[in-house]
């Protein structure tokens, strides 16, 4: 643990459910100094341990997985088995030491098995419990499975990403998921202030397709208000022009935009490509959004023999927007992110040095940490049920 | 939740989300607006409601000095000025009052070598590395059409508000909050990175297939053709893959359609880890018949009812008419001034069984 002031150094968090959405939660709290406990079962570990690769030098093991990793580090993991009397008196024990109870089952799971809102409020009025899923815990679709890389489809964004003229397109992972995480920890994090002004417990129900929406509101808007229907266009803008990624010669895509005739001249200058500031069809916005096609095609032509990060760096001296599109291997060696420190290398038991992520905000007086790699499975039974409960 | 507190929301399309996020939470969030600047514009519409709106000039100095005043005595500021921009400095705000809690978004963050570049949704999804995890793999690196940046920047811009505040709330100051759009990005990369840290692989873009699942190679479809769009559905294997395609052999039976390959395979022991591209191919070919016969509102309805994992590729059409989100009250509808209706997504959770009725609306005047 670092010696800095944690923010959320007095919080008390369990954990209940596996995956990312819950988890994720979870972490941005430990990464500013609560105290989480993951709870999963010797049975059914979390299902991120096993499922999904990648593990540690490609071999399968319940403490090589490096995705489960990844969304519990700075956490305490405890096994606990719901299906038996101690099991269920130590979640409850668990639930008593706790603040904030974060839970990503589906709709009806928790109380099924006596730990639901309404039971544990009777003897926990002060509880704040966050429970998020994929369609929230009512309406007619509440106990639909899904998985959250569909779930994108669903709310829109898979629709939303493609060439105009072919089919959607697959988003990495859960997307969505992340949406509801991040936008949920805020509202755990409200109640939790209510409560220390009011002494009042309040159960949080977190619907990942809702939340989604929020990142698509605009586009719902313009559709409920003016009938439009936003639809993929691949890389193109209703206003900038260009505004396109094109490869360059060192098998880089460079990302540019320019939202002004003024920028316009700008990229003509860095290219050193005056024919393209002087062809009437690019003259103006509308002539570029007209000609947009030709328009790529030259700049697909230019930027072939020009490397992406050296044009990168003059163009946006030359005041024009432009960044190399970052492969995922490139956000190791970023400059900026690594100026801020948003990777973290910690050592696990098995899977050893391990690059966590921090969450994209640093404060100022409380900055938090990755404070420990993500346990083994039971690695912290004696801490949690001997002290903390002790 | 938090009717206590006072925010002021100067910011530009970056920190939209912040603001709505907190005045959903309950605060009293005042969104400045310079005089004539567009508020008709969708998004800023569906992002600054619940808001309340004061229009004054923050550029002229008689500007500054009231936002100044308001800054003295208020909880929480938003702001998205260039890092270069001495007025909104965070050592001055702080002088003037110790207990605000000063939220920066920029598209980089407002220290480091590139914190002065320029970025707007594309340049920042592509440094955050989103885009290059979408496309066709022959085809350039794509952004989502609908702009993400901003409301990845604007949800973590919330969350580390949040955390500043609860750390006041036990009896600390105020502080500064300095949130990277480009870094919000890389959270919505799932574990993608994890593969290049341990293994050295660097997982790229996949376009409208999945692939990586099968040992031998095989390509899987994921967004099957129906009749008034598409559906995304993919052969899964384990409890709920199994439950699933179970549940559309049944369902084509009860259509009278032809299975084909699908009367061979047993369900309980088959592993898509371990499909060839032939038996693939079998497999999906009955399929696409089926998928070419259903409506998305059919699909959404029937695999609800089976217990199937799988989606239509929805529309903002789909969204707006979807009856899950009518039964949980989600939308919010607002008067305008001029007698029309506007609707907005409601406040984006529900506490106590109950969905925070929006109180406050852009259209109020401070």
């Amino acid at each position: 643990m670092n010696a800095a002031p944690q923010a959320l150094g007095d919080l008390k968090v369990v954990e209940f459910g596996g995956y990312a959405a819950g988890p994720h939660i979870g972490k941005i709290l430990a990464n500013f100094g609560a105290t989480v406990v993951h709870v999963e079962s010797e049975n059914r570990p979390d299902g991120f341990r096993l499922e999904y690769p990648p593990f540690k030098d490609g071999v399968a093991g319940v403490n090589r997985g490096g995705c489960f990793a990844f969304f519990n580090d700075s956490k305490y993991g405890v096994t606990i088995d719901l299906k038996t009397p101690e099991g269920l008196d130590h979640a409850r024990q668990l639930v008593d030491w706790a603040d904030l109870l974060i839970e990503n089952m589906r709709p009806g799971v928790m109380a099924r098995i006596g730990l639901g809102y309404e039971e544990l409020s009777k003897t926990n009025p002060d509880l704040i419990m966050l429970s998020t899923c994929n369609m929230g815990q009512t309406g007619p679709r509440a106990h639909t499975p899904g998985f959250g890389s569909q779930l994108s489809s669903l709310a829109g964004f898979c629709g939303a990403t493609g060439d105009a003229d072919g089919p959607p397109t697959l988003l990495y992972g859960p997307y969505i998921d992340f949406i509801a995480s991040v936008m949920g920890c805020s509202a755990a994090l409200a109640a939790l202030d209510q409560r220390r002004r009011t002494g009042k417990g309040t159960w949080i129900d977190i619907s990942q397709y809702e939340c989604g929406l929020h990142f698509m509101a605009g586009a719902l808007l313009a559709y409920h208000r003016d009938g439009i229907l936003t639809d993929r266009q691949g890389n193109r803008d209703p206003e900038a022009a260009p505004h396109g990624a094109y490869l360059c010669r060192d098998d880089c895509w460079l990302a540019l935009s320019c939202w002004s005739n003024a920028e316009f001249q700008q990229l003509a200058e860095v290219l050193e490509y005056p024919e393209l500031a002087g062809d009437e069809r690019f003259a103006t916005i509308a002539n570029r959004h007209d000609n947009a096609e030709a328009l790529d095609e030259c700049l697909a032509d230019c930027l072939r023999n020009r490397d992406a990060a050296n044009t990168a760096e003059q163009l946006q001296l030359a005041g024009v927007g432009a960044y190399p599109v970052n492969t995922i291997s490139d956000l190791f060696s970023d400059p900026q992110l690594a100026a801020r420190r948003t990777w973290r290398r910690r050592k696990h038991e098995e899977i050893g040095e391990q690059a966590y992520l921090m969450p994209a905000f640093d404060l100022s007086s409380t900055p938090g940490d990755i404070s420990h790699a993500a346990p083994l499975l039971g690695a912290d039974n004696d801490v949690v049920l001997g002290e903390f409960l002790g | 939740m938090l009717g206590c507190y006072k925010v002021v929301d100067l910011s530009n399309r970056l920190g939209w989300l912040a603001g709505r996020i907190l005045a959903d939470l309950g605060a009293d969030v005042m969104k400045i607006e310079a005089p004539g600047a567009d508020l008709d514009n969708p998004e800023w519409r569906a992002l600054n409601f619940n808001k309340r709106l004061l229009l004054l000039d923050a550029a002229s100095s008689s500007g500054r000095q009231a936002i100044e005043r308001m800054i003295a005595g208020i909880d929480i500021l938003i702001e998205s000025a260039e890092p270069a921009d001495e007025w909104l400095d965070p050592a001055r705000l702080s002088a003037l009052n110790p207990r605000l809690i000063h939220v920066s978004i920029t598209p980089f963050g407002r220290k480091g070598p590139r914190a002065d570049w320029r970025g707007s949704d594309l340049e920042i999804m592509a440094a955050g590395g989103a885009m290059s995890l979408a496309g066709d793999p022959d085809g350039a690196p794509l952004r989502i059409s609908i702009p993400q940046a901003c409301s990845w920047a604007g949800a973590h811009a919330a969350t580390g508000a949040m955390i500043a505040l609860s750390h006041r709330s036990a009896g600390g100051q105020g502080q500064h909050v300095d949130v990277s759009a480009q870094a919000s990005v890389v959270a919505a990369l799932a574990h993608a990175p994890t593969f290049f840290d341990i293994l050295g692989e660097t997982p790229s873009r996949a376009g409208s297939k999945i692939t990586g699942r099968s040992v031998h190679g095989a390509v899987y479809r994921a967004f099957w053709p129906c009749k008034d769009g598409y559906i995304n559905f993919v052969v899964y294997g384990g409890p709920a893959g199994r439950r699933t395609n179970k549940g559309l052999v049944t369902w084509m039976r009860e259509k009278g359609l032809q299975l084909g390959h699908l009367e061979n395979i047993d369900w309980d022991s088959f592993d898509p880890k371990l499909a060839t591209q032939d038996e693939v191919d079998r497999i999906e070919a009955p399929l696409l018949a089926f998928f070419a016969g259903v409506t998305k509102s059919e699909f959404l309805e029937g695999a609800c009812t089976r217990e199937m994992l799988g989606y239509p590729v929805s529309t903002v059409a789909d969204i707006a008419a979807d009856p899950q989100l009518e039964a949980r009250g989600f939308w919010q509808d607002i008067e305008m001034p001029d007698g029309n209706r506007e609707r907005h997504c409601g406040s984006f959770y529900v506490a106590d069984g109950l969905r925070p009725e929006v109180s406050k609306s852009a259209e109020e005047a401070a």
